[in-house]
């Protein structure tokens, strides 16, 4: 790499450097004249890409930071341009934000949420981020979010399925693209229904945390509307590392379909156990057992293997969808790394360049004018057809994929199949839905 | 001076000194050099620096005096931050209540844990204490986060939500954690030609209750009760035959410590508005015990140089990524620059376990005393070179086990 | 009574595994009198020699197949494993199926070293420091353990799946009288049952009933006398280090098919297996394999609906709290000696 990036450092550098040659006498000046948090002086911008690096997803954050990285050349007129060329909003020029080249500073959140906040301060502080973008956990989610919240930064959320993110917890300088636990029971359901019929008895698994909480009460709520009954729910430790002793009651309580409300490491190791005492091979009420996976990612599904074949679950998004702005974006992702990306990749890069599009329409950085910008903002071109980001509570609604484990997947990237693209409508719902209720999106804050 | 000896007040002074003039030694380098990555001058960093250097000084209070390894002092410190923030929720913003009653909760929990725990010694005692704590974590994560009786709020970590109560929240304080009015975010920055410095007021809140509950560590370490704890270590048996029950020595000993813990979770707090049941798993324990023995069990200054330590790496070489490893080496010829890069890759950025680990390696191979064994060394050598001979051994301060 | 034969069945296998890490790591602290924090990662590196064995097995030569498209619309790669190419389809998918049980052959001598190594190259410049050092450097050596999987390996679970015919379930139930789909059990969960009941019982009568292991037995007892009668007593202590890598490392092998090794499951396993060690009473093997089981099958226990409905929670404390119980009422675990790790 030849490319000597100049940092914003650098440039204030300089900048502080012909300042004080110009006014010797106030060498002591504090620099409290900026009209927000971190306002870009220079002729460049940082953005901060806030992924987990190590622990349990860090193959997951890996693939997110490959995908920041991709839309920042994108933004800075590098590359092919991905989904620029395809993006409805035409307000992007390939030449940095409003004339500002882009440059990035990365941290690990370690999936914690002091780690997070952490790495997310010290972007803040010390690298100047203007905003925060990526995360794979809710809980990390909705730290980070209060943290840039108070500290006058736009964050970004990356991968979070909880419903809390947009709901008892939302803030006004936080934007979800991901879909959420609600949306994965909307679009879930019928398709349930049309495969496994209206008369079934499921059990549920669920990870005995936050997030899992609100994916079954989800799921069990939209199963349940279409006749299904709930045998059971049970808790699983987080720490969990083998689920023989909870699998190992299902077969004889009377359910017919298992739901796994698991996600990473617990979602593998569940589905294959639940694999292993060979429930899909058996036969209970004179149904073929079955099991169900709400929330798939690809990095999971390649650590399961085999098993999750026939397994129908949902999906943000997927590298097979046929629309331009899907096609744009895995060519310029598989051209550059070999390999096509991942649904919380795609929800990253999306995120920036969604979050460099506002700041142009805004013509600021100030965050109240971005979030503005976001807030009730129309596109298309991105992925997953038309989209909105409601203003009322800044989550993003858009088509939501049903998928199964590919029988036959021919290489090791189609291990998914898209079962049912789930139109934008039948997945939204109200603000003040009670799964929901109860946050304050608050004001916008701008750090001044 | 305030009843300590010559050295002691002199170490004093050095921490006064390195603690309130950090913002610049942490500084060195100017803004936008290739090394401004290695700053660690910005206040959430500095804060951490002091918070975890609270935490391993009572711990080494324990430990270092007593020898009893505790495994479960994450515990306190998470209790410590959860009691902060229910102050927050309830009272005010206020930090002063906040950190007064971590202290306290921190204190009443540690008693109990340590008065169960402490009937066994060695091995058995720290197992036990990790049990508690990873009881502890484990129902802070899941069982007392239900939506029935919330009082951890789970994965997501306890905050203030704008329908709190805080009664006595005034209607012009400020919407965050404050002193008396004083924003502990508030930051004044100094541009120094083409260095910038920030003078966080949190962080100097925090480096006073250092020097603080530093100076009651040396009194404590200097103190009949100190020399009951070395006693303690060197043969409890042997102290038990004389009469003496050291039982209640230990209890104080672990209280004691707990309450540093509870204290620094409550500015963990006070700085930043959250706790996350994290706080309280085995791996936060364990990282405390490493920052002790890697800065040297049982010296004074020792934990707080080991919890600078990994902090530092924790917080600045997970930073560095490829792109700042290119611009280091942009100088060299292309084909050069991209073996130094691939070299340097695994080491850095998400590879920053693994420095640490070998670092821990590296520290307890050569300098079985930890850090303050390495600085002694350094003087040490640096004297003989003065002196041309090496007639005295190093001037042995502290005992290096 | 299904349910309890179940949760029983359930508990032995994870108790198997417990058993099999604390009996290594007693052995190591019995001999040597070091605390191991890199005993989890041995159990690891065992699942992860299953992991390249398998790969190894797998390597392919790549022919472009113009028939079929990849995901960017290029000719497909199809890889074709070397064994197949040499042994024929059949045949080498045999030996691909069988990877698991083969890597066992490869992970003793694998682990064997690496066990010897650790002890002489770092364990035995420790012996005579203080636990806490011991337990810095093995836990740093464990994080690099960790991290250099992680660098080959990636951080996503990688699956290592039994062979064919050991994999499924079997309907014990039927057996023994009960009706269909009563007692399901996977088979390769049998297979590791029986697994860790072979090793341990083979380690206990290598130390009964030879007289290597009369020695080591003896010098577990006391080493200065030992070493006075001029037996190296350290050389054996060296080996036994070994063998309990070893054992570590088989129980990982294994424990591949049951769930797939990531990089820090060694970690996971850490702090359990130091509470079932000390829990079981330090120094004594027998308290390791019996508080192994023991805590296995509460643990099962304790997940079931009845038990978590009576006492929320249950589930996840029930470990520490049993080793709690314990511990206040047996001074010093089920079987420990006296003076072991008191100080």
């Amino acid at each position: 790499m030849t490319n000597k990036s100049v940092t914003r450092r650098g440039v204030l550098k300089s900048g502080a450097v012909a300042g004080t040659g110009l006014a010797l006498p106030t060498i002591f000046t504090a620099s409290s004249a900026a009209a927000y948090t971190n306002e870009p002086t220079g002729s460049s911008v940082v953005l901060g890409f806030n992924v987990p690096q190590t622990g349990p997803y860090a193959e997951e954050g890996n693939d997110e930071l490959l995908a920041q990285q991709l839309a920042v050349e994108h933004l800075n007129g590098e590359g092919d341009g991905g989904c620029m060329n395809t993006f409805s909003s035409k307000a992007l020029k390939g030449n940095g934000i409003l004339g500002k080249k882009v440059e990035f500073v990365t941290g690990d959140t370690q999936t914690k949420s002091d780690a997070a906040r952490a790495s997310a301060k010290s972007m803040i502080e010390k690298d100047g981020a203007i905003m925060i973008n990526g995360g794979s956990s809710s809980g990390v989610a909705v730290a980070v979010q209060g943290l840039c919240q108070e500290a006058g930064v736009i964050f970004m959320a990356g991968l979070t399925h909880a419903n809390d993110t947009t709901g008892k917890d939302k803030k006004a300088n936080g934007f979800r693209h991901f879909f959420n636990a609600y949306m994965s029971g909307a679009a879930l359901a019928p398709v349930l229904a049309a495969e496994m019929g209206k008369e079934r008895r499921a059990y549920h698994l669920t990870a005995d945390y936050n997030w899992g909480w609100t994916q079954e009460e989800s799921i069990v709520a939209s199963t349940e509307a279409l006749g299904w009954e709930t045998v059971n729910t049970v808790k699983t430790p987080l720490a969990s590392t083998d689920f023989s002793s909870y699998i190992a009651p299902v077969l004889n309580s009377g359910a017919d379909v298992l739901v796994l409300n698991h996600y990473g490491g617990n979602m593998v190791n569940s589905l294959t156990n639940a694999i292993q005492f060979g429930l899909l091979d058996k036969v209970a009420n004179g149904k073929d057992f079955k099991i169900v996976v709400p929330l798939y990612s690809e990095l999971m599904a390649a650590g399961a293997g085999e098993n999750i074949k026939g397994v129908l679950g949902s999906m943000n998004w997927n590298w097979q969808l046929q629309d331009e702005g899907t096609k744009a974006f895995v060519k310029s992702f598989g051209e550059k790394y070999g390999k096509p990306p991942s649904n919380s990749a795609q929800t990253c890069y999306a995120q920036t360049l969604l979050y460099a599009d506002a700041v142009e329409r805004a013509g600021t950085f100030n965050p109240c004018g971005v979030a503005e910008a976001l807030e009730d903002f129309e596109f298309d071109g991105l992925g997953n057809g038309p989209t909105w980001y409601r203003g009322a509570d800044h989550q993003c609604f858009k088509d939501v994929l049903v998928v199964r484990g590919n029988e036959n997947p021919t290489n090791a990237y189609d291990t998914l199949e898209i079962v049912e693209i789930t139109p934008r409508a039948q997945v939204e719902y109200d603000p003040e839905h009670p799964m929901f209720a109860g946050g304050e999106l608050g004001k916008c804050n701008s750090g001044a | 001076m305030l009843g300590l000896n010559k050295k002691d007040t002199s170490l004093l002074i050095v921490v006064a000194l390195l603690t309130m003039l950090a913002p610049f030694i942490l500084n060195p380098f100017p803004e936008g050099s290739a090394m401004a990555q290695f700053n660690a001058g910005y206040p959430d960093l500095m804060q951490r620096f002091v918070i975890f250097g609270i935490f391993a000084i009572g711990f080494n209070i324990l430990f270092g005096l007593t020898g009893y390894l505790s495994f479960g002092h994450a515990a306190f410190l998470g209790v410590g931050s959860y009691s902060a923030v229910w102050m927050f929720k309830l009272l005010s913003y206020n930090v002063v209540p906040a950190i007064a009653l971590s202290v306290v909760v921190a204190g009443l929990f540690s008693l109990l844990i340590g008065f169960v725990s402490l009937r066994r010694s060695g091995i058995y005692f720290s197992i036990l204490t990790l049990a508690f704590a990873q009881m502890s974590f484990a129902l802070a994560y899941s069982v007392l986060s239900n939506p029935k009786f919330n009082l951890t709020n789970g994965e997501t970590g306890l905050q203030v939500y704008a329908d709190d109560p805080q009664i006595l929240q005034g209607a012009n304080a400020p919407d965050l954690p404050h002193l008396f009015g004083l924003p502990m975010r508030s930051t004044y920055t100094m541009d120094l030609g083409a260095w910038s410095f920030d003078f966080n007021a949190g962080y100097y809140l925090c480096a006073v209750v250092l020097m603080v509950v530093f100076y009651l560590a040396i009194r404590i370490f200097r103190s009949p009760f100190g020399m009951m704890l070395r006693a303690v270590k060197s043969n409890q048996q042997r102290m038990n035959y004389t009469g003496l029950n050291s039982k209640p020595y230990m209890l104080a000993a672990f209280v004691i410590s707990g309450m540093y813990a509870g204290l620094a979770g409550g500015l963990m707090a006070a700085m930043d508005p959250l706790a996350g049941a994290e706080r309280m798993q085995w791996t936060a324990s364990g990282e405390v015990v490493l920052m002790t023995i890697l800065g040297g069990t049982g010296t004074l200054i020792g934990p707080v140089l080991g919890a600078g330590f990994i902090k530092y790496f924790e917080n600045i070489f997970s930073k560095i990524n490829d792109n700042v490893l290119h611009s280091w080496f942009s100088f060299l010829p292309d084909g050069l620059e991209d073996a130094v890069v691939f070299v340097i890759h695994p080491f850095i950025g998400k590879g920053w376990h693994l420095t640490l680990g070998i670092l821990f390696m590296l520290v307890v191979i050569y300098l079985p005393g930890g850090l303050v064994e390495g600085g002694q060394r350094l003087r040490g050598w640096f004297r003989r070179k003065k002196k041309g001979a090496d007639d005295a051994p190093s001037g042995k301060t502290e005992p290096a086990e | 009574m299904d349910a309890i034969l179940l949760q029983i069945l359930n508990g032995l296998d994870k108790g198997s595994a417990y058993a099999l890490i604390a009996l290594g790591l007693t052995l190591i602290f019995g001999t040597l009198g070091v605390v191991n924090f890199a005993h989890g990662a041995l159990f690891m590196i065992g699942a992860f020699c299953a992991v390249s064995v398998q790969k190894l097995l797998n390597l392919s030569f790549v022919t472009l197949d113009e028939t079929q498209k990849d995901f960017l619309g290029n000719p497909l790669k199809v890889e074709t494993p070397y064994v197949q190419s040499w042994f024929g389809p059949e045949v080498g998918a045999t030996i691909i199926d069988w990877s698991v049980p083969l890597a066992i052959l490869f992970a003793i001598p694998i682990m064997l070293m690496v066990g010897y190594v650790m002890e002489r190259g770092l364990i035995k410049h420790f012996y005579k420091r203080p636990h806490a050092d011991q337990i810095l450097v093995t836990f740093g050596l464990a994080i690099v353990m960790q991290e250099v999987v992680k660098y080959f390996f990636g951080a996503n679970p990688i699956q290592t799946p039994p062979p064919e015919a050991l994999s499924g379930s079997v309907d014990l139930g039927i057996m023994i009288g009960f009706d269909t789909n009563a007692i399901i059990y996977p088979i390769w969960r049998l297979v590791y049952f029986a697994f860790a009941v072979g090793i341990i019982g083979a380690v206990f009568s290598f130390l009964q009933f030879t007289t290597f292991g009369m020695v080591v037995r003896a010098g577990m007892a006391d080493r200065e006398t030992v070493g006075l009668l001029g037996i190296n007593i350290d050389r054996r202590f060296t080996i036994m280090f070994g063998i309990a890598a070893a054992v570590a490392g088989l129980a990982g092998v294994m424990y591949g098919p049951l769930n797939p090794p990531n990089y820090h499951m060694g970690m996971d396993f850490l702090v359990l297996s130091f509470v079932v060690v000390v829990v079981g009473g330090m120094g004594s093997l027998p308290g390791a394999v019996l508080a192994g089981f023991l805590l296995g099958i509460l643990e099962s226990f304790a997940s079931t609906t009845w038990a978590t409905t009576t006492i929320p929670g249950i589930n996840q404390i029930i470990i520490y709290l049993v080793a709690i119980i314990v511990l206040l009422t047996r001074p010093r675990g089920l079987m420990g000696r006296k003076g072991v790790m008191e100080e």
